[in-house]
């Protein structure tokens, strides 16, 4: 056991640190109403710099380096403040489904302008019908010549109306169990026959979407696996997304501790300070004890990944674990400024940065698994207790 | 970034898993918690055969031990002997406890002031003899020798010398005594601020052993939770079936994994003399002691009626996880130190 970085972890950090100083923008304080082309060419400078796909194979743009270098990365960017990358449906859900199923050819044309942020991502996976139960999904494909002619609806999807490409769960086979039923395609979003609707969310803001699919052609070839294989394909994807989301989280709930550190020691409006008030320490505390519970879960779970290949079962609690902490934390800063904290636009306090991320953070609950479905999903497949259903 | 024991050490808990669990199981266990002493007085030689009492076990090394320990409690002063009084003893004490020939605790809470184990103690010495009262001394009835904390610094002074109070416990495997000195000879371990130091490694040590043994606590009601779950029928099938018992069971399993991941990490902040040591044995105590009650409670709902009774053995590890959290003080207080660091 030892928690050091390793000599060459160690530069890696050190470089990396330094570079962010020089080079990362000022993170938009509103989350949902960034400029979104300030973001892509951020997302282009730091793949300039290698600092996307450090995972990935060398040979599809990537750095080819182990995990714990991706995990430096988004603690050291979580410390700097620095914005996201744009393309995370990509880089986390589409990116490792086409390196675990797709041809050379398709690895070929969509990596490297994924991993630059040249062309966003979406992902199609719920419906109106179907949110949890994914293999319940209607949105059809039928085989005329050489394409796959798409029709129904997809809801809830994030990037949609800023994506190129979707990553879409289809039903090729209406007569097989339900199931066995899927395909996975690869969409052109700007192919003729996609609408895409914005939806606004209880923050206001259109961060996701429905999207239409009108007898969309789709080319026969732009499928991951064979006709049929959609919902193992598709578990590639949601195992990849709860996988190695971990740390991102962790390094994120690092970040709301610190703005929660500074916003209780600064005066507050009615001119006390909310870190001499004992019940508010006692949360605060509360909120940095359970980041580094997740953060040392995520390197428990590292450890593994490394030695076995997978990732160990203990990081399978940290989205649930964050997501509720995300909100708890969210809900006290919201607190310390009482009735003050309902006044928006420019007299908000903290410029709406708490008002944003608490009642964004009710979503942190429902969006890639809900916390119905991860409780059990654990009691399922990590205690073995018998299926529900 | 290496966040796995050793196979040497993943082999002392396998072994430790296996004695632990061949001399105490659950019946033997509660046969020992409501015993006369709470002790197993044949066990504490066996623990030398086996290494356990060794010097030159290292922090990690022990923290397996420990881990294991709140999983099958070892009806013996272990956790007195090696973790409160252990890195204070001199010498030749040191090697008698190395041997088996020596138990000894940490005496340091007095009546009627602040009883936290950094607090000044009014115990005071004179001519080589110490005179005070002590409370909530952990193993007090069942040990050879105190580590008394004294005005001036830390004292060893013979049970025989002392006047030893045994009280009933809630845990039944690890009672509290008072104990009163008068005129005790009494022999200087460390004086001055050097004492003061040694307390406070000594406290971030206590609270790493109390979050490990947490974990062990936790995890032994989180198995008890599943196989019922697993094997108790009710409207035709197993309860495990239902959300309402099964997400009780993933929740403790969330908090079982956080409070382990924090207990390693202080262990190895310990064993390394970390210069996060503080904050993470802070972080762990606080945490892991509330687990583990956490863990015990779900477990007790989840059982039913059964779960309730004395006959059960559930609730043996409910006082334990009890005890656990209530050492020097409520998790609030630990989250207390941590909001300093953090905010003053």
């Amino acid at each position: 056991m030892d928690f050091r970085d390793t000599p060459e972890e160690a530069a890696f950090r050190a470089e990396l640190r330094s570079w962010l100083q020089e080079n990362a923008p000022q993170r938009a304080v509103e989350g949902g109403r960034g400029d979104f082309e300030a973001l892509r060419a951020w997302g282009g400078r730091l793949y300039d710099a290698g600092y996307v796909g450090i995972t990935w194979p060398e040979e599809y743009g990537g750095r080819g380096l182990s995990p714990t270098y991706q995990a430096i990365y988004l603690e050291e960017a979580s410390r700097a403040d620095a914005p996201n990358h744009p393309g995370v449906i990509g880089l986390n859900m589409a990116g490792p489904t086409i390196i675990a199923w797709g041809t050379d050819e398709q690895k070929q044309r969509y990596l490297k302008p994924l991993l630059s942020g040249e062309e966003i991502w979406c992902q199609g996976f719920s419906e109106p019908g179907s949110g949890s139960d994914l293999a319940a999904g209607r949105t059809s494909a039928v085989l005329d010549g050489d394409h796959w002619v798409v029709n129904g609806q997809k809801v809830w999807s994030s990037y949609a109306h800023k994506a190129d490409w979707c990553i879409l769960v289809v039903r090729t086979d209406p007569d097989a169990p339900k199931h066995a039923g899927l395909s996975y395609l690869i969409v052109d979003m700007h192919a003729p026959g996609v609408t895409v609707r914005p939806l606004r969310q209880i923050t206001g803001d259109p961060e996701f979407n429905e999207i239409f699919f009108d007898d969309v052609r789709v080319p026969r070839e732009s499928i991951l696996g064979r006709p049929g294989d959609g919902w193992k394909v598709a578990m590639t994807t949601l195992l990849h997304e709860r996988g190695t989301l971990g740390f991102a989280l962790s390094a994120e709930l690092e970040r709301m501790v610190n703005h929660l550190v500074d916003l209780v020691r600064e005066e507050g409006p009615d001119g006390r300070r909310p870190a001499d008030d004992p019940l508010i320490r006692d949360a605060v505390a509360r909120e940095w004890i359970e980041m580094q519970s997740l953060r040392f879960t995520n390197y428990r779970a590292l450890t593994t990944l490394l030695e076995t290949g997978i990732p160990g079962p203990e990081g399978s609690g940290v989205k649930l674990a964050w997501s509720e902490a995300n909100q708890r934390l969210t809900s006290l800063a919201q607190s310390v400024y009482g009735l003050h904290a309902q006044v928006t636009g420019e007299d908000a306090p903290w410029n709406g940065f708490w008002q944003y991320w608490q009642l964004r953070s009710r979503g942190n609950t429902i969006e890639a698994g809900t916390s119905e479905i991860l409780r059990n999903i654990i009691a399922e497949r990590v205690l073995g207790l018998p299926k529900g259903r | 970034m290496d966040f796995a024991f050793s196979e040497e050490q993943e082999q002392l808990r396998g072994f430790a898993r296996e004695f632990l669990a061949d001399r105490y199981d659950d019946v033997r266990l509660a046969e020992l918690a409501d015993s006369e002493t709470g002790v197993d007085a044949e066990v504490w030689p066996k623990l030398a055969e086996l290494g356990w009492l060794d010097a030159e076990l290292t922090f990690l090394d022990q923290a397996v031990l420990l881990e294991e320990t709140g999983h099958r409690p070892l009806a013996a002063p272990y956790f007195s002997t090696t973790v409160l009084a252990a890195p204070a003893l001199d010498d030749e004490t040191a090697e008698q406890v190395a041997d088996g020939r020596l138990t000894a605790t940490l005496a340091w809470a007095e009546p009627g002031m602040r009883q936290g184990l950094l607090d000044p103690a009014g115990a005071s010495v004179s001519d080589g003899r110490l005179t005070g009262q002590k409370v909530l001394v952990p193993d007090g009835a069942a040990v050879d020798l105190f580590v008394v904390t004294a005005a001036d610094g830390l004292y060893a002074v013979n049970a025989s010398d002392a006047v030893v109070t045994a009280h009933g416990g809630l845990d039944g495997t690890r009672r509290l005594a008072s104990v009163r000195f008068e005129g005790a000879p009494a022999r200087p371990l460390v004086t001055g601020e050097a004492a003061a130091a040694l307390l406070g490694r000594i406290r971030d040590r206590a609270y790493a052993a109390v979050a490990l043994e947490a974990v062990g606590v936790a995890q032994r009601a989180l198995d008890l939770l599943v196989a019922y779950a697993k094997e108790r029928e009710q409207f035709g099938k197993p309860i495990g079936v239902y959300q309402a018992v099964s997400h009780k069971a993933s929740d403790v399993y969330v908090r079982l994994q956080e409070a382990r991941s924090l207990a390693y990490w202080a262990a190895w902040c310990v064993a390394e003399d970390d210069p996060m040591a503080r904050q993470a044995c802070l972080a762990a105590k606080a945490h892991a002691g509330e687990a583990a009650v956490f863990a015990c409670e779900n477990a007790i709902q989840g059982h039913g009626g059964i779960g309730f009774t004395w006959e059960h053995v559930l609730h043996r590890y409910y006082k334990r996880a009890q005890w656990l959290a209530a050492f020097d003080g409520p998790a609030r207080d630990q989250r207390a130190e941590v909001a300093a660091f953090l905010l003053d």
